[in-house]
C-alpha cells in the first residue's frame, strides 16, 4: 500500500450532502474482478451524459479540478453500500484525501486500506475549505498526516482526530493482514478456548 | 459493570486488545458473494495465503444472477458471468461451503444464512455487503465490510476493530393494522437521518419489536445501515430459538442445550448504559413511503411532497436535487404519484412472510394494465414454499412475473433494471439516484404497500385497500 505523509493540492468542491456509493461508482462498474481501472467511471452518472460525453458543469470535468487530489464534500460522504470499489475509483482517479463533516462507517474504514485519508472537521472549518476549493487553481489545501493538520489556502491550520493505529498504517503503508498474522498464536489459542466454550459455532 | 447485548457479544470475541483500544475480533461466520470477493481471493493467491477457516465461510452468488427461468442456460452478460464463475472457482479451490446458482438453496446471502442455520445468536457475522446487518435479528453482531477486510477475514478469521458506541432504539406499544416492520425501520431512519447511527451499534427493543416475527426483525435490522449504524441487533427470545431449531447448521442434541443456555443470557442488563436513545411509539407509526433519493426522505403515505425550503443546511439543495430527479413537485399528494413498475423482493423484504403479506392484498385482484410487476423470492427455498402455499399462483393470476432468487432490481446489477424516468414501488432498501437503473425513480415501502400500488397504479395507503376488502 502507498504511504501517505503530506499532500498539497487543488481541492474539488462537492457540497452535496449524502453523496452515496452508487453515485461514486454506479453498480454497472462493480462487475470487475480487479481493483484498478475504475477512475474513468468515478461519479459516472454525474460526470457523463447518456452518450458518454463529459458534462462540462460537473466539477471533475472542469479544467481546474481534473487533477485534484482532494475532495471537500458535504455531510455523510460515502453512505450506502460496502463496495470498496468506491475508494478504488477515487484512488484510481487520483484522489488521496476527502474532507467532510462526516463519513459513512464502512466507506471510512475502506479508505485506509487504500492509502487514502478521510478527514473529519467541524462544519465551519469545512465551510472555509469549501470556499478554498471553489477558487480552483488559485487555492491549494495542504495536509500533514504526521501533525494531523489541514492548512487552508490563507494559512489557517485545522487539527483533525485520527485513530493512532490507522495513522500508523497509513504513514508507513502497512499491510493489515501481515500485522494480524504476527498475532497468529493469539488467534490459535482463542480458537481452542472458543471451541470449548461454544463448540456449536 | 452492567453490559449491553453488544458489549457481551463483543467481549466474547476479543482475541487481542492493544493499549489504544484497537481490538482483534474473532469472526464466527463469513458470508461471501461474487461482487466483493474476487479481489480478496486474488489477494490470497498473490501472497500465497489460504482461507483460515473454510468451515466458517459460506459462499453464494446473488447480486449478478439473472432471475429469469432461462438462467440455467448460463449468464448472458459476460462480466456478470466472469464474476459468478470466479466465485465458483474460488469457492471450490479454497474449499468453503458453497451454494451454486442452480442449487435450490441459492438465494440472497442474507436470506440463505439464517435459512440454513448458519446465523446463530451471539455470533459475529461479516460479509462484504452492507446489509449484513440483517443477521442482527438473531442477536448476532453482524456488519458489512470492504473487500480488503474480506481478504483479512479469509486469511485470519479476525477483523481489526474499534468498539462502537451503544444506541438503543425502542418501539413501545403495538403497531396499528397495516403497519409493518418496514414501516418501523423506515420511520426510525426518518427520525435519525442516514447519519444518525454513525459510530453506533443499535439495539432495537420494545414491545413492537418483540411482537415482530423473525422475518420482521430481519427487515428492521437489515436497514440499520441506512441509518448509518455499524450494526443493528435484537435480543434473542423464544421466537428466535424456535426459528433456529432444526435448521441444517443449527446445533443439535447436547450442543443445542448448551447453546440455548448461553443464548438465554444474551440480553442487555437492565441498568446498561446507552450513549444514545431513540424512542418511538408503535401506535404513532404510519405506513410510510420515501419521496426522495435518500432513505431518510420518509413520510407517512397520507403526507404531501415536501418543500425543499422547509429543510435546513445542505439538505435544502439535496432535497431540491432529489425532487428534480424524482420528477415531483412540492405539495403534491403522495397518493397521487403514479408508478409503472413494482418490485417485491430483496434482502429487506424477500422472505416468505413478505410474500404472504403481498399475496394477501393481491388475492383475486389484477395489477393495473400496463404495469410491470415482479416478485423475486429471496431464495430458492422461499420460492418453493411460496409455490406450495399457493402464493405464486396468486401473483401470477394478478399479473406479476414470478422470478428465481437473487438481488435483482434492488441494485440492478443483473438485467432487472428501470429505464430512465420509470417509477418503481419497491420493497428494497435504497432509493439512491440510479440505484435501480440510470434515471430510474424508486419509492421504498412495505410489501403490502407495494402490492396495493400494483393494483391502483399509484402510491396507495394500504389501510384504504384493507377497508375495501374488509
Amino acid at each position: 500500500m502507498d504511504k501517505f505523509t503530506t499532500l498539497s493540492s487543488v481541492a474539488a468542491p462537492m457540497p452535496l450532502v449524502n453523496i452515496d456509493t452508487d453515485m461514486i461508482i454506479p453498480k454497472q462498474f462493480l462487475k470487475t474482478i480487479q481493483r484498478s481501472g475504475l477512475g474513468k467511471n468515478l461519479f459516472d452518472e454525474m460526470r457523463y451524459d447518456d452518450d458518454g460525453n463529459e458534462i462540462p458543469e460537473f466539477v471533475l470535468n472542469q479544467p481546474a479540478y481534473r487533477k485534484a487530489q482532494i475532495l471537500v464534500a458535504g455531510d455523510n460522504f460515502g453512505c450506502g453500500s460496502s463496495r470498496e470499489h468506491a475508494p478504488w475509483a477515487l484512488a484510481d482517479f487520483g484522489i488521496k484525501a476527502v474532507i467532510s463533516t462526516s463519513f459513512a462507517d464502512i466507506f471510512y474504514n475502506n479508505c485506509f486500506k487504500n492509502g487514502m485519508l478521510p478527514i473529519v472537521l467541524p462544519q465551519e472549518q469545512v465551510d472555509i475549505l469549501m470556499e478554498d476549493a471553489r477558487k480552483g487553481e488559485n487555492a491549494r489545501i495542504a495536509i500533514d498526516l504526521e501533525t494531523q493538520t489541514v492548512t487552508s489556502a490563507d494559512g489557517q491550520e485545522f487539527g483533525f482526530e485520527l485513530d493512532p493505529f490507522k495513522k500508523h498504517c497509513l504513514l508507513n503503508g502497512l499491510d493489515d493482514i501481515g500485522l494480524t498474522l504476527e498475532k497468529v498464536t493469539a488467534i490459535d489459542s482463542f480458537e481452542v478456548q472458543a471451541a470449548q466454550a461454544r463448540p456449536w459455532v | 459493570m452492567p453490559k449491553t447485548l453488544y458489549d457481551k457479544i463483543w467481549d466474547a470475541h476479543v482475541v487481542h486488545e492493544d493499549a489504544d483500544g484497537t481490538c482483534l475480533l474473532y469472526i464466527d461466520r463469513h458470508l461471501v458473494h461474487e461482487v466483493t470477493s474476487p479481489q480478496a481471493f486474488e489477494g490470497l493467491r498473490m501472497t500465497g495465503r489460504t482461507v483460515r477457516a473454510p468451515d466458517k465461510t459460506i459462499a453464494v452468488p446473488d447480486h449478478n444472477v439473472p432471475t429469469t427461468p432461462d438462467r440455467e442456460q448460463g449468464i448472458e452478460n459476460e462480466e456478470s458471468r466472469i464474476q459468478v464463475d470466479a466465485l465458483d472457482r474460488n469457492a471450490r479451490e479454497f474449499g468453503v461451503h458453497y451454494y451454486p446458482v442452480n442449487d435450490i438453496r441459492q438465494g440472497i446471502v442474507h436470506i440463505v444464512g439464517p435459512e440454513q442455520g448458519w446465523t446463530l445468536p451471539g455470533m459475529t457475522v461479516v460479509c462484504g455487503d452492507s446489509h449484513t446487518a440483517t443477521h442482527g435479528a438473531f442477536g448476532a453482531l453482524a456488519h458489512g465490510i470492504g473487500t480488503s477486510e474480506v481478504e483479512h477475514v479469509l486469511a485470519t478469521q479476525t477483523l481489526i476493530q474499534k468498539k462502537s458506541k451503544n444506541m438503543k432504539v425502542e418501539i413501545t406499544g403495538s403497531l396499528a393494522p397495516g403497519v409493518t416492520a418496514k414501516d418501523i425501520t423506515l420511520s426510525v431512519i426518518g427520525v435519525t437521518g442516514t447519519a444518525g447511527g454513525t459510530g453506533y451499534v443499535i439495539e432495537y427493543c420494545g414491545q413492537a419489536i418483540e411482537e415482530l416475527s423473525m422475518e420482521g426483525r430481519m427487515t428492521v435490522c437489515n436497514m440499520a445501515i441506512e441509518g448509518g449504524a455499524r450494526a443493528g441487533l435484537i435480543a434473542p427470545d423464544e421466537k428466535t430459538f424456535e426459528y433456529v431449531k432444526g435448521r441444517p447448521h443449527a446445533p443439535k442434541g447436547a450442543q443445542w442445550d448448551a447453546a440455548l443456555a448461553w443464548w438465554k443470557t444474551l440480553k442487555s442488563d437492565p441498568d446498561a448504559q446507552w450513549d444514545k436513545v431513540v424512542t418511538l411509539k408503535g401506535e404513532d407509526i404510519a405506513p410510510v413511503v420515501t419521496w426522495g433519493t435518500s432513505p431518510e426522505d420518509v413520510l407517512p403515505i397520507t403526507a404531501v411532497v415536501p418543500d425543499p425550503a422547509s429543510f435546513s443546511g445542505g439538505k435544502v439543495e439535496a432535497a431540491r436535487r432529489a425532487l428534480d430527479y424524482m420528477g415531483l413537485t412540492p405539495g403534491q399528494k403522495l397518493t397521487d404519484i403514479e408508478i409503472d413498475t413494482v418490485f417485491i423482493g430483496s434482502c429487506t423484504n424477500g422472505r416468505i412472510e413478505d410474500l404472504r403479506a403481498a399475496a394477501a392484498i393481491l388475492k383475486g385482484q389484477k395489477i393495473k394494465p400496463g404495469l410491470r410487476a415482479m416478485v423475486v423470492p429471496g431464495s430458492g427455498l422461499v420460492r418453493a414454499q411460496a409455490e406450495e402455499e399457493g402464493l405464486a399462483q396468486i401473483f401470477l393470476d394478478a399479473g406479476f412475473e414470478w422470478r428465481l432468487a437473487g438481488c435483482s432490481m434492488c441494485l440492478a446489477m443483473n438485467p432487472d433494471q428501470l429505464s430512465p424516468g420509470e417509477r418503481c414501488a419497491a420493497t428494497s432498501n435504497r432509493n439512491f439516484e440510479g440505484r435501480q437503473g440510470r434515471g430510474g425513480r424508486t419509492h421504498l415501502m412495505s410489501p403490502a404497500m407495494a402490492a396495493a400500488a400494483a393494483i391502483t397504479g399509484r402510491l396507495t395507503d394500504i389501510r384504504d385497500v384493507m377497508a375495501q376488502t374488509a
